[in-house]
C-alpha cells in the first residue's frame, strides 16, 4: 500500500492542505467567533481552514484514485544549500556586517551549482561585492555596517 | 475633450527627465530579465521594490511599470532568434518566429513583433484612458458587497485559469488568504498566528513571500535541470519587412490587440492565455493554415500584440478598482502600499499624476522599447551566452538584500528561505504559487469586506446576491465554475496545459 503512494504528488500534495487546513483551525479555536453579523477574529481563519481541509481531502481521494507520479529531478543539493545560503546572510546581516553577508551568500549559493569553479567564484564574489557596496550602500544609502567592526 | 487633456497632462508627468530616466531603466531592466529565461517579472520586480523606497511613487510605479511590459517584449526576441521563451507568454511565438528565422527572415520577425507590440501598446493606452475615468467612478458607488463579490470572482477566475489542476489551484488560493490572515487583527486587534513573535503580528511581507516563491524556488528548480542551450543565432540582415508582410501582419495586429485588450480586463488571466488564443484565432482565420507553423508571419505578429494590450490593460483594473488581476499586478499594488498611496478607485483623484503619468509612460516605454531594442538585438543574444552558474549567485544576492532592506529584519530573510523550500516542494507537488500570492495580497480586503457587508445586512448572507452589481460577479463567478467543470471544456483545457 504505501510504495503505491510514494511520490503520488496529489496525495501529498492533498496530506499537505490536510494538515495546514486542520492546523489552521486548531490554533484558530482559540480566537472569538463571534457571529456572522459581528465576526469575531476566529471566524475568517476557521471557514478558511476548513474549506482547505476538505479540498485537501478531495486532492488527495483524486491522488490515490489517478496515482500520479511527481515529475523531474529533486535538486536535493540546491534544496538545502540555496535556504542555508539565505539564512547566513540574514544572521550576517545582524551581527557582521554587510561585506561579510555577500561574500557568505555568493560563496554559498555558488556552492549550490553543478560546477564550483573556485577562481571563477572568487572573481565572482569581488565583482559582485564592489558592485552591491557602490550601489546599495553609496547610491542608494542603505545604512548598514560594512563590516563587524564599523558597526 | 477630457480625454486629450488628461493624455496631455500625463504627458507633462511622464516626460519629465526624472521620470524618462525611471521609465529607460524599467524598460531596459525589463528587456534583460525577458530575454534571460529562469528569471521572470515577478522575481524581479519583488527584488527591485527596495530600489523604489526612496523614489518618489510616480517614477518608482512607472519604472516597475517598464519592467513588465519590457519583459514581454524581451521574451518575444530570444523565442525568435533562439528558439527559447524568456516569458512563459512568448511560448506561442517560438513556432512560426523561430521557422521564420531559421528562413532567414529573422529580421522581419524581430520588427513585426516589436511594431506589433508597439500598435498593442499605443491602442491598450488610448483604452486605458478612455474606459479609466467611467470605471473609476462606476467602483465609488461599489460598496463592500460588491468589493467581496468582485474579488472573489478574481480569484476564482485566477485559480480556474491557472495551469494544471483547479482544485488544488482553489487550494492554493485559500491558503494564500490563510496566510494573509497572519498578523494583527485590525478589528479587534488580536493577533493572529503569529506564535508570539513580535515581527509576524505586522504579518508576512508580500515581499518575503514572492521572493521565496518565485525567485528561490525557481532557482532551486533551475539547477536541478540539466541545461542545454543551443544557441543558433540567426543572423540578422534585413531588418525592414516587405509591403507583403506588413499587408498580412496588420489584421492579426489588431485582432490581437482586441483580444489582449479583452483577457487584460478580465481578472485571473495570465499573458499566455491572450497569446495563445491570438494564435488559434489566427490559424483560424487563415485562407491557408498550413503555413501555420513554418515561419507565417500572422503567427508572430497576432500573439505579440495580444500579450502586450494583456499587460497594459491589467494595469486598468489595479488602477482603478484597487483589485489585482494577477500575480504580478498584487505586486504593483503592494508597490503601491508601500509608496503610501491607498488603492482604489480614488487614485484617480487623488493622484492623477499617478494614473496619468504612469498610463503616458506605457507609450513612451513601448517608442523607447522599439527603437531600443531592434538595434540591440545582437547585445540581447549574446546575454544568453552567459552561464546559469554565474547568473544564479547575483539573483540570489539582489533577492536577499532587497528582502533584508524593507524592514532591516533577518526574519524577513528567514522567511523568505523557508517559503523557498516548501515553494520548491509546492512546484513538486504542481500546486501552482501564482495563485497563492494573489489570495495573499487579496485576504486582508477580502475579509474586511465580507465583515463589512455582513455587518450593514446584520448578517444576512443574501446581501451579495440582492445588490445588482454583486449578484452580477457572484453570476459570473459560478458561470466561470460551471464551464470550468463541464466535461467537455475540461478536457480540452487538460490538452491545452499540455
Amino acid at each position: 500500500m504505501m510504495s503505491n503512494l510514494r511520490n503520488n504528488k496529489d496525495f501529498f500534495a492533498g496530506l499537505m492542505f490536510i494538515l495546514i487546513g486542520a492546523g489552521a483551525v486548531f490554533i484558530a479555536r482559540d480566537y472569538p467567533i463571534g457571529s456572522a453579523t459581528r465576526m469575531g477574529p476566529g471566524y475568517f481563519p476557521v471557514a478558511l481552514g476548513g474549506l482547505l481541509f476538505l479540498f485537501g481531502v478531495y486532492i488527495m481521494v483524486q491522488g490515490v484514485i489517478k496515482k500520479e507520479k511527481m515529475q523531474g529531478t529533486w535538486s536535493m543539493k540546491a534544496w538545502i544549500i540555496l535556504p542555508i545560503a539565505t539564512i547566513i546572510f540574514g544572521y550576517l546581516m545582524d551581527h557582521g556586517g554587510f561585506v561579510p553577508a555577500l561574500v557568505a551568500l555568493v560563496f554559498a549559493s555558488a556552492a549550490a551549482g553543478d560546477e564550483f569553479k573556485f577562481r571563477e567564484v572568487v572573481l565572482m564574489t569581488v565583482v559582485l561585492t564592489v558592485a552591491s557596496v557602490g550601489l546599495f550602500i553609496y547610491a542608494l544609502e542603505l545604512p548598514y555596517p560594512l563590516f563587524p567592526w564599523s558597526r | 475633450m477630457e480625454i486629450f487633456h488628461n493624455l496631455i497632462y500625463g504627458f507633462s508627468v511622464a516626460l519629465s527627465l526624472q521620470n524618462l530616466w525611471f521609465c529607460f531603466i524599467g524598460v531596459f531592466l525589463g528587456t534583460l530579465i525577458g530575454v534571460l529565461p529562469g528569471i521572470g517579472p515577478l522575481a524581479t520586480i519583488a527584488m527591485l521594490l527596495p530600489v523604489t523606497f526612496n523614489v518618489p511613487p510616480v517614477a518608482a510605479m512607472i519604472m516597475l511599470a517598464g519592467i513588465y511590459y519590457g519583459a514581454q517584449y524581451g521574451g518575444s526576441t530570444t523565442s525568435i532568434l533562439v528558439n527559447l521563451p524568456g516569458e512563459i507568454s512568448s511560448v506561442i511565438t517560438c513556432i512560426d518566429g523561430y521557422q521564420m528565422a531559421r528562413q532567414g527572415r529573422a529580421g522581419p520577425a524581430l520588427a513585426i513583433a516589436a511594431i506589433g507590440s508597439f500598435i498593442a501598446g499605443s491602442i491598450a493606452t488610448v483604452l486605458i484612458a478612455v474606459f479609466g475615468p467611467p470605471l473609476a467612478e462606476m467602483a465609488l458607488k461599489f460598496g463592500a458587497p460588491e468589493y467581496f463579490s468582485l474579488m472573489l470572482m478574481g480569484l476564482v477566475t485566477a485559480a480556474v485559469l491557472a495551469q494544471g489542476d483547479m482544485v488544488k489551484s482553489l487550494a492554493m488560493v485559500v491558503l494564500g488568504l490563510l496566510l494573509g490572515v497572519v498578523g494583527t487583527d485590525v478589528n479587534s486587534g488580536m493577533s493572529r498566528f503569529a506564535f508570539d513573535i513580535p515581527e509576524l503580528t505586522d504579518g508576512i511581507s508580500f515581499v518575503v513571500l514572492a521572493v521565496g516563491m518565485f525567485a528561490v524556488a525557481e532557482i532551486v528548480s533551475n539547477l536541478g535541470e540539466t541545461e542545454e542551450r543551443q544557441v543558433f543565432t540567426a543572423k540578422v540582415t534585413h531588418l525592414w519587412p516587405t509591403f507583403d508582410d506588413m499587408k498580412r501582419s496588420i489584421g492579426p495586429i489588431l485582432r490581437g490587440t482586441a483580444l489582449g485588450s479583452f483577457m487584460g480586463v478580465l481578472p485571473g488571466t495570465g499573458p499566455a492565455i491572450a497569446s495563445f488564443s491570438s494564435y488559434m484565432v489566427e490559424k483560424k482565420l487563415a485562407k491557408d493554415p498550413s503555413r501555420f507553423g513554418k515561419g507565417a508571419i500572422e503567427g508572430v505578429a497576432g500573439p505579440e500584440s495580444a500579450n502586450n494590450a494583456d499587460a497594459q490593460c491589467k494595469f486598468l483594473a489595479m488602477l482603478t478598482l484597487g483589485i489585482p488581476s494577477s500575480a504580478v499586478m498584487a505586486l504593483m499594488l503592494g508597490a503601491l502600499t508601500i509608496q503610501g498611496i491607498a488603492p482604489g478607485p480614488q487614485v484617480m483623484t487623488q493622484n492623477p499624476d499617478l494614473f496619468w503619468g504612469l498610463i503616458a509612460s506605457m507609450w513612451i516605454g513601448n517608442l523607447m522599447l522599439v527603437v531600443l531594442n531592434l538595434p540591440l538585438v545582437g547585445l540581447w543574444v549574446s546575454l544568453l551566452k552567459v552561464p546559469y552558474r554565474i547568473m544564479f549567485p547575483a539573483i540570489m544576492a539582489f533577492c536577499c538584500i532587497g528582502i533584508y532592506s524593507v524592514n532591516n529584519s533577518a526574519l524577513d530573510v528567514y522567511m523568505a528561505s523557508f517559503f523557498g523550500v516548501v515553494g520548491f516542494l509546492w512546484r513538486k507537488l504542481e500546486c501552482p504559487p501564482a495563485p497563492l500570492l494573489l489570495g495573499f495580497v487579496l485576504g486582508p480586503m477580502m475579509e474586511e469586506n465580507l465583515r463589512r457587508a455582513l455587518l450593514i445586512s446584520r448578517g444576512d448572507a443574501t446581501v451579495f446576491f440582492t445588490r445588482p452589481i454583486s449578484l452580477g460577479f457572484m453570476i459570473a463567478t459560478a458561470l466561470i465554475l460551471v464551464i470550468m467543470i463541464a466535461p467537455a471544456v475540461r478536457k480540452r483545457r487538460e490538452q491545452f496545459t499540455d
